[in-house]
């Protein structure tokens, strides 16, 4: 007998879980999330940030750790409307923000250089960003159009390469997914920059992947077992599944989170939105994208075709 | 069942050149030009978020640009109704329409009629007559608004890098971006606000009379007698002094072949100039005939001098003392050199990054790239031992042929393209996970080892393209839609997703299948 490395099965194989049972369950729990991030929206409405609601914004780093208070104290009676100071990342980083001043392009240079004066050489300027409120209507309509024909695209494809009821499915969950980042920003009250924007179309678009897989598995099911009924043949095409499913959003996340923790803050406005999303997104695929296909008759085209029983 | 020895040479000749257009990357700039010629040399190329640097978003107004036009057809229109001795009402210019409209005294007809419309269309072939009773429109076409906006845009951008250039900025890349945007990106600067400052003037310089019939006391309460208008000086210690100024222009800055800060004989800074041929003999004609009066110098609406015609002018050259410091006359005569832009540009986006910035994010980068990979090879051994290791060689060849990719390209690789090069990592090995799974139910069958593989491989297919056509929907749609960073992120996100479909099929089939004939194994241990 020799020792032979064996690739470890995460999930064993046989694995039969019924998620059709719970499905209630996770439907209400999805239906509560959308609930409250819709309820959130409407009291605490989106912390818009500079890319979106224009203004400027300035990135300095400090010789040692920032006093805020002091680098506040140089700045507030500089007679440019509220001016929000914050550590980033490190203790020696610091964000200011400014809202759009008044007197066009002339306004903005003025501002900023006011505001180089006033904190001089004790820091050094590592980022200036200013936008104007027209880039941001722009963005808002940008993103989501592109958040819209997304979805659009996903439903098209899905139709095109299944059914028209797997489409409706699908897309529910994938909308269930973008309201989950949604949430992260409404109900924490991140700032929502375009970042969020690549997050919702980035788990969208991985999301739909977990739910091909199963579809395409449940597909092939419906080939292979003719008078499987409905529920028992979901079930077993998410657990064939299931061993890929959970590698697979494993290894994304995995270098989602070393980009989380090692990529630094500004790489971290997109990582965190994305770990969420494809937290979400593999969930929706296995509770809700698949079940949902319930509410339909999957077999609707193979009715003559179940006569024969017949084995694969 | 096993490869071609053509597929094979294929599949190692595409890893070799991977790695031979990747190597460049490996090497500082400097040391990179001591090596031999026959050395790629190609980097990628980094987005201004890593390398540091300005990045504007300039906007044109354009609707200037048809005003102004607009405004110039007006008072050809009025010359040539008056010479006609045709009586009319109300001319004026109908921005919204893009025309010129007027009443007639009285209606014309018949002969009378035509000659006016003969007339009228005379002015400009662009115009489209409509003469309805007493009421007569002159509009621009869509079509000739349009070529008139586009060649402003072009010659806007041309202005626009003479000025840049003019400041020795190095490698700036200015573009047009839809119909009426410029995106400049300046690498390495480290003051964009005097270059936003010299963009944000339009440099319209002329020369025009002052107009001494009225009193500047009755011209500010609004007796302004038609053909002048009251214009500003610059703030002189915040005190504006005006002026009552002609609107014809005797000549313009366009007729200016140089322009060059210098000093008065008082040692006050000052720009002098010089007119071509037609600009000369212009300016000499109006100075001789108006010796004693006083001329106002006029830049973008503003006055800056006005002197006294002491004698003509007839050399061509001249001298603008204005009240300014040396630096503001160096940018005056660069704006002067430069051009006038045919319309003003308003400033949609700023973004500028540091250096340091710049350099701590592309370590940042490379750490949490370095990190996933290491995360991700281990998690793919535990799972499927040394399968999983075929999996991470493909992946590593993954990152090697997309650095290749983006270096050979000339794609820039922005800070959230580092994010879409970990998150490609991280999908890549996906296709090899539906491999394996496909390829352990297929020995679960009982098939034979080499028969199990190739269905394995086989029946993952549809799945594998399918699961990454619609990823690349997805980064297709951020490309369409998003804005600088974000396509930087579509682009290596795509082009990642492409060489997956290589490396982790291709590549990985190649390599268990040699191993599975060279070892002969009974099973995979997977």
């Amino acid at each position: 007998m020799t020792f032979k490395w064996h690739g470890l099965s995460l999930i064993p194989h046989g694995t039969s879980i019924d998620f059709i049972r719970i499905r209630h369950v996770t439907y209400l729990i999805s239906i509560l999330i959308t609930a409250i991030t819709f309820v959130m929206l409407w009291i605490n409405g989106l912390n818009l940030g500079i890319d979106f609601k224009g203004g400027i914004l300035i990135e300095v780093q400090t010789k040692g750790p920032a006093n805020l208070k002091e680098l506040r104290d140089h700045v507030s009676h500089l007679d440019l409307g509220e001016v929000a100071l914050q550590e980033f990342g490190r203790s020696d980083e610091v964000l200011i923000r400014l809202a759009r001043q008044e007197g066009g392009e002339q306004g903005q240079i003025q501002a900023i250089s006011k505001i180089q004066k006033a904190l001089g050489d004790d820091v050094s300027f590592r980022r200036i960003e200013t936008v104007g409120p027209k880039m941001g209507e722009e963005l808002i309509n940008n993103g989501i159009y592109a958040v819209f024909w997304c979805l659009v695209a996903m439903l098209i494809y899905i139709w095109f390469r299944f059914e028209l009821h797997f489409a409706i499915c699908a897309i529910i969950a994938l909308f269930h997914d973008a309201i989950a980042v949604l949430a992260l920003y409404t109900i924490f009250h991140f700032e929502f920059n375009s970042q969020a924007i690549v997050a919702i179309l980035m788990t969208v678009g991985y999301s739909i992947n977990d739910t091909v897989v199963i579809y395409d598995r449940i597909r092939e099911n419906l080939r292979k077992y003719k008078a499987m009924p409905d529920r028992e043949l979901i079930n077993l095409s998410i657990n064939e599944t299931l061993s890929r499913t959970i590698l697979t959003s494993s290894t994304t996340l995995l270098s989602l989170i070393a980009l989380y923790v090692f990529g630094g803050e500004v790489v971290a406005e997109y990582s965190l939105p994305l770990i969420i999303g494809i937290t979400f997104g593999t969930y929706s695929s296995i509770f809700l994208s698949a079940p949902l296909l319930l509410f339909f008759n999957l077999r609707r085209k193979n009715q003559s075709a179940e006569k024969i029983p017949q084995k694969a | 069942m096993s490869t071609p020895y053509w597929k094979t040479a294929l599949i190692l000749l595409t890893c070799f050149i991977g790695i031979w257009f990747a190597l460049p990357n490996l090497f500082s700039k400097n040391v990179l030009e001591t090596l031999p010629s026959w050395f790629p040399k190609t980097q990628v190329n980094l987005g201004l978020d890593l390398q540091g640097g300005s990045h504007l978003l300039l906007e044109a107004d354009l609707k200037n640009v048809v005003h102004e036009y607009l405004t110039g057809l007006l008072d050809s229109t009025r010359t040539v109704l008056r010479k006609d001795k045709i009586g009319y009402a109300h001319l004026r210019t109908d921005l919204a329409q893009h025309a010129i409209v007027f009443e007639l005294r009285e209606a014309l007809e018949g002969e009378a009629h035509s000659r006016l419309f003969k007339i009228l269309q005379n002015i400009d072939p662009d115009f489209t007559v409509q003469i309805e009773g007493i009421h007569v429109t002159l509009s621009l076409s869509e079509f000739a608004v349009a070529k008139r906006e586009k060649s402003a845009i072009s010659q806007s951008i041309e202005i626009v890098r003479r000025r840049i250039d003019e400041t020795g900025t190095k490698e700036p890349t200015i573009q047009q971006q839809g119909s009426n945007r410029i995106l400049i990106q300046l690498p390495g600067i480290d003051n964009p606000e005097h270059v936003k400052n010299l963009l944000g003037q339009t440099a319209k310089l002329s020369f025009r009379l002052l107009d001494d019939s009225v009193s500047l006391e009755e011209a500010l309460a609004g007796q302004v007698p038609t053909g002048s208008e009251v214009l500003e000086s610059e703030e002189i210690a915040s005190h504006k002094v005006h002026y009552v100024v002609r609107k014809a222009i005797l000549v313009s800055g366009e007729t200016l072949v140089d322009a060059q800060p210098s000093f008065d004989d008082k040692g006050r800074a000052s720009v002098s100039f010089k007119f071509d041929a037609i600009g000369a003999k212009k300016f000499a004609d109006a100075t001789r005939a108006n010796v004693g009066k006083r001329f106002a110098i006029i830049l973008d609406n503003k006055v800056i001098s006005a002197p006294v015609i002491s004698e003509p002018i007839t050399g061509g050259h001249g001298s603008i003392t204005g009240n300014f410091s040396v630096q503001e006359a160096s940018d005056f005569a660069l704006l002067l050199r430069a051009g006038a832009l045919p319309a003003p540009l308003h400033v949609l986006e700023e973004r500028t990054v540091g250096p340091d910035l710049g350099a701590d994010s592309i370590s940042a980068g490379q750490h949490a790239t370095i990190f996933s990979i290491i995360l991700i090879a281990i998690f793919m051994v535990v799972a499927y031992a040394a399968v999983g290791f075929i999996a991470d060689i493909a992946m590593v060849f993954n990152l090697i042929l997309l650095i290749a990719a983006l270096s050979q390209l000339g794609a820039t690789l922005t800070l959230p393209g580092i994010a879409g090069i970990a998150l490609t990592l991280g999908i890549a090995v996906d296709a090899n996970v539906l491999i394996n799974e496909r390829i352990k139910e297929e020995m679960r069958l009982g098939k034979r080892l080499l028969v199990a593989i190739d269905s394995g491989y086989k029946r993952a297919m549809s799945t594998i393209i399918d699961s990454n056509l619609t990823t690349l929907i997805g980064s297709l749609l951020l490309y369409i839609f998003g804005t600088g960073p974000i396509r930087g992120f579509a682009v290596t996100l795509s082009i990642g997703i492409l060489i997956s479909m290589f490396t982790a099929v291709s590549l990985t089939r190649l390599i268990l299948l040699s191993w599975v004939q060279w070892r002969h194994p009974k099973t995979l241990w997977i």
